[in-house]
């Protein structure tokens, strides 16, 4: 296909920057579920003749309400009841990219944050032209008409017409450029708390998640994969499996060796018994320790860090300090386990290739499949599912590029490739382990002059770099190339890569400030970790933070609350939550403690309190008050889903051991020695909402970065120990 | 072949007889409610009732259920008790566990009418969400106890094929 490089870029813009008619997408692929004569204003939406208004969900759904939010907020402007949409999951296609990550993804918190703007343009263009057909239909202004709720209504207030009836005529109207948005007070279901539109076949057990595919002649695979980072197969004795019930075929795949049954427990049967002699590959001998001291080294011996921040200046804040704070952080290697093991079904015939993949990226999954296979994009569909949870593990598509390899040698039937949840764990892309190291300069009067950070991680750009670009690129770009140029970036960008510092521009008034990253990475696979880094800075930022409130013998709310007096959205989270826990009454509890973090990402501000009880080395988290700015909200209900969802997933890490290294593999295996917070340990939870009407932040993720720092604040407040490693520990 | 009652209907599968139930479930009687999770017993997304009481099915070899009464998800009919209180609470997020969970709170219920918080806790602690709906699942089965109560004497039924064993077809629960 020739197109040229300023219309991909061009292209890839309109979508960001408000959407626009018409259909100017660069891949020979169509737009997914195009019914013939429904009218189609943009790719998220038709409306068929028959009355049907079909919405393309162009995000996952992995519990976080995509589902409910986004076809609220495109039916808000269409001014049509969302619970009456039929919704549809897209699948992959270039209209749908991700304007803050340049490839169709969900991830980053982004989905209301960017479908906000161009959901609604969208909306409100179809409404437009709904308006003007009727008004042409009855030759009457289009001014005078009105619509509800998936009518529009003669100015005789007595005709009306449907959205259906009208749909024909609307896909003749002209684009009508830039269209008015209601404003909030007209809002009908934006800032309800509507039900949400999953929940019902979710609780009847009718929901398909990957897992649950089942397509006629269906075989079941598994991998059984080499349990050293970066190893592989020596050899295997196939005879030994071949013959036993069931068992179909046995072969090697790019990533160990699949078998291929009639049924999962027969493929299992099969692997568990199959005898692999394994190449240990470059990290064998690795374990936990000595990355430990690697970090750490590597931070000692790093004279200039990579600047994430320099304000001020820091040495002479130092040198004329009259009390100096440091302390260190270390966080482990976490993985993500969503309930549902990572699976994926394919099927190969006629040279076209199609998955049904539980994914957040459905477009980075065909690039994959296409990259194992060497089949042209053009030729793969991706079906998406609901998704057993996703946390960003599912951002990662190692289980799409597997079963594409599986069904092109196991032609014609479709195949499910299941992973074990030991598969799972021991082969995730874990959140990456750092090392924090944190100074603070107080004055002779008690002032934070000086804040000095510096910290070492490993960039998840590695694991990711070399398939986001694939599936960035226009798929004219010969493969090669474009992986070719994501390898560059995967080498060349990790030890630049700011991401891994978000949240360590502290929104505290200190006059003199210095954050310094250093990469270092071992090898192990790491990746997004719901919160990204966020979830390690703000336990170092927010702990360190306390200590130093400590230090200067302040109550570490007024000392937050002095020192982030310009930081209006903070200091509201942090005084909502403080009014709402009753800060300054405290129980008189033995062993009581309470502890406050706030930190802001994806565009929201949270804050915590957390009330802890310890006895002895053991302690438990009663209650966590949590306020949250996120913005306009669309659905206030799952907005406190989200807050409870985060805090919960944040207190896993905060108090669970994390995956530790052996001889270059993760040395457990099921939630017996990788444990996840269960309902007895999970403590009360409030949340409460800042009102705004400022644009919509994140709120996927923006729990959980608070969580640890606060638990271990509040720790700090009920023993006087201060633990600076996760997970923590008395 | 092995032949039991799901969710009041006499069943045969034909599956390796250690072969776990959960799979005699998924993928012999193509009823994809009941979930895979951990394999091990440690997770409780494939929690079934056994006789009225939660199981996991995935450590469970279906050799050992024949002629029980296995009660699935499936087999609560979409308006149990529970499932309405799920549905009032909104508790489902990516929703995987729930069925599961919903199983573990029906055996429990049916055990227990007016559990506390403290037993609630207890009694799903086999039960792992990632999400974190915790919170939403103690305040549904609150919900789902005084409900149950207001249906005085409709509690949770179960097929029962030594009450009625003429009929092998059997009725929905």
């Amino acid at each position: 296909m020739k197109i040229s490089r300023r219309k991909f870029l061009v292209g890839s813009g309109v979508i960001g920057g408000g959407l626009l008619l018409g259909f100017s997408f660069q891949d020979k692929v169509p737009v997914p579920h195009t019914r013939t004569g429904s009218f189609q204003p943009n790719a998220w939406l038709q409306i068929t003749p028959q009355g049907e208004v079909i919405f393309q969900l162009d995000k996952a759904e992995m519990g976080q309400g995509v589902m409910t939010s986004l076809s609220a907020i495109i039916g808000e402007e269409l001014d049509f009841d969302p619970a009456n949409m039929v919704i549809e999951f897209a699948g992959a296609h270039r209209a749908f990219t991700n304007p803050q990550m340049g490839v169709q993804i969900t991830g980053g918190s982004t989905s209301v944050m960017t479908g906000w703007e161009p959901l609604r343009d969208a909306g409100a263009t179809a409404r437009a032209m709904l308006l003007a057909a009727a008004a042409q239909q009855w030759n009457v202004p289009a001014a005078q008409c009105r619509t509800d709720n998936g009518f529009v209504l003669h100015p005789d207030g007595k005709q009306r017409s449907s959205y259906g009836e009208l749909a024909q005529r609307a896909s003749q109207q002209k684009h009508p450029g830039k269209v008015a948005l209601k404003s909030p007070e007209q809002y009908r279901w934006l800032g309800k708390s509507l039900k949400r539109f999953d929940s019902e076949a979710k609780l009847q057990g009718k929901t398909t998640f990957g897992v649950d595919v089942l397509l006629p002649g269906m075989k079941v695979a598994v991998v059984v994969r080499c349990p050293h980072f970066g190893g592989s197969v020596l050899s295997f004795d196939k005879q030994s499996v071949a013959s036993l019930a069931g068992v179909r075929a046995v072969f090697a795949i790019h990533s160990g060796i699949a078998i291929v049954a009639d049924g999962y427990w027969q493929a299992r049967k099969a692997a568990n018994q199959l005898p692999v002699q394994w190449n240990k590959g470059p990290l064998a001998g690795l374990d936990s320790a000595s990355i430990g001291s690697a970090q750490k080294a590597a931070l000692e011996k790093t004279e200039k860090p990579f600047s994430i921040l320099n304000e001020g200046d820091v040495d002479t804040a130092f040198a004329k300090a009259s009390q100096t704070v440091t302390a260190a952080y270390t966080v482990p290697f976490f993985h993500h386990s969503p309930m549902e093991p990572q699976n994926c079904t394919a099927q190969f015939r006629s040279g076209q290739l199609e998955l049904w993949a539980p994914t957040q990226t459905a477009m980075i999954a065909r690039a994959v499949a296409a990259f194992y296979t060497g089949i042209e994009q053009e030729n793969i569909t991706v079906n998406s599912t609901f998704l057993g949870g996703g946390f960003g593990r599912r951002g990662y598509v190692d289980f799409a590029g597997e079963a594409a390899a599986i069904a092109q040698q196991y032609p014609d039937v479709p195949v499910k490739l299941m992973w074990s949840r030991e598969d799972d764990m021991q082969h995730d892309y874990y959140r990456p382990p750092a090392y924090h190291s944190l100074r603070a300069a107080v004055d002779a009067a008690g002032g934070v002059t000086g804040w000095h950070h510096n910290f070492v991680s490993n960039s998840v750009l590695s694991g990711f770099g070399v398939d986001l670009m694939h599936a960035m690129l226009p798929t004219w770009v010969p493969m090669h190339i474009a992986r070719g140029i994501g390898r560059s970036v995967a080498d060349h960008v990790p030890p630049y890569d700011v991401s891994m510092g978000e949240g360590t521009k502290i929104p505290y008034a200190v006059p003199n400030r210095k954050v310094g990253m250093v990469h270092h990475d071992c090898g192990v696979p790491t990746g997004f970790w719901r919160s990204v880094s966020h979830s390690f800075n703000a336990f170092a930022v927010e702990s360190f933070a306390d200590e130093v409130a400590h230090a200067v013998k302040k109550d570490p709310v007024a000392f937050r609350r002095e020192y982030l007096k310009d930081q209006p959205r903070h200091l509201a989270a942090l005084n909502l939550a403080v009014e709402k826990s009753a800060w300054a009454v405290q129980p008189r509890i033995a062993g009581f403690g309470r502890g406050v973090a706030v930190h802001e990402s994806f565009g929201s501000v949270v804050a915590m309190v957390v009330d802890v009880v310890a006895t002895d080395n053991q302690f438990s988290v009663k209650r966590i008050v949590i306020a949250v700015d996120c913005g306009f909200v669309i659905n206030p209900d799952q907005v406190i889903a989200q807050m409870e969802g985060g805090a919960i997933y944040g207190l896993t890490a905060a108090l669970k051991n994390g995956v530790t290294i052996t001889d270059g593999a993760c040395a457990q295996s099921n939630f017996h020695d990788l444990p996840v917070l269960r309902m007895p340990e999970a403590p009360a939870l409030e949340v409460y909402i800042v009102p705004s009407m400022e644009k919509p932040g994140g709120i996927g993720e923006v729990g959980v970065p608070p969580v640890a720092p606060a638990v271990a604040n509040a720790l700090f407040a009920a023993t006087g120990k201060r633990l600076r490693d996760l997970p923590l520990v008395l | 072949m092995i032949n039991f009652f799901l969710n009041g209907k006499a069943v045969s599968v034909d599956v390796e007889t250690d072969t776990p139930l959960l799979w005699a479930l998924r993928e012999g009687l193509q009823k994809t409610g009941t979930k895979f999770g951990c394999g091990q017993g440690l997770c409780g997304a494939c929690t079934v009732l056994v006789n009225g009481n939660p199981t996991r099915s995935c450590v469970l070899p279906v050799s050992s259920i024949v002629g029980q009464n296995v009660t699935t998800i499936e087999g609560l009919g979409g308006d149990h008790a529970v499932q309405k209180a799920w549905l009032a609470m909104d508790v489902s997020q990516c929703g995987y566990c729930q069925p599961g969970q919903m199983m573990s709170a029906v055996g429990l219920l049916s055990h227990n009418s007016n559990p506390s918080e403290e037993e609630i806790r207890t009694a799903m602690s086999g039960n792992i969400c990632r999400c974190g709906t915790y919170p939403r699942i103690i305040k549904a089965i609150q919900q789902a106890a005084k409900n149950l109560q207001k249906e005085q004497g409709v509690g949770v039924a179960f097929y029962d094929p030594a009450v009625d064993a003429h009929t092998a077809n059997g009725g929905a629960v």
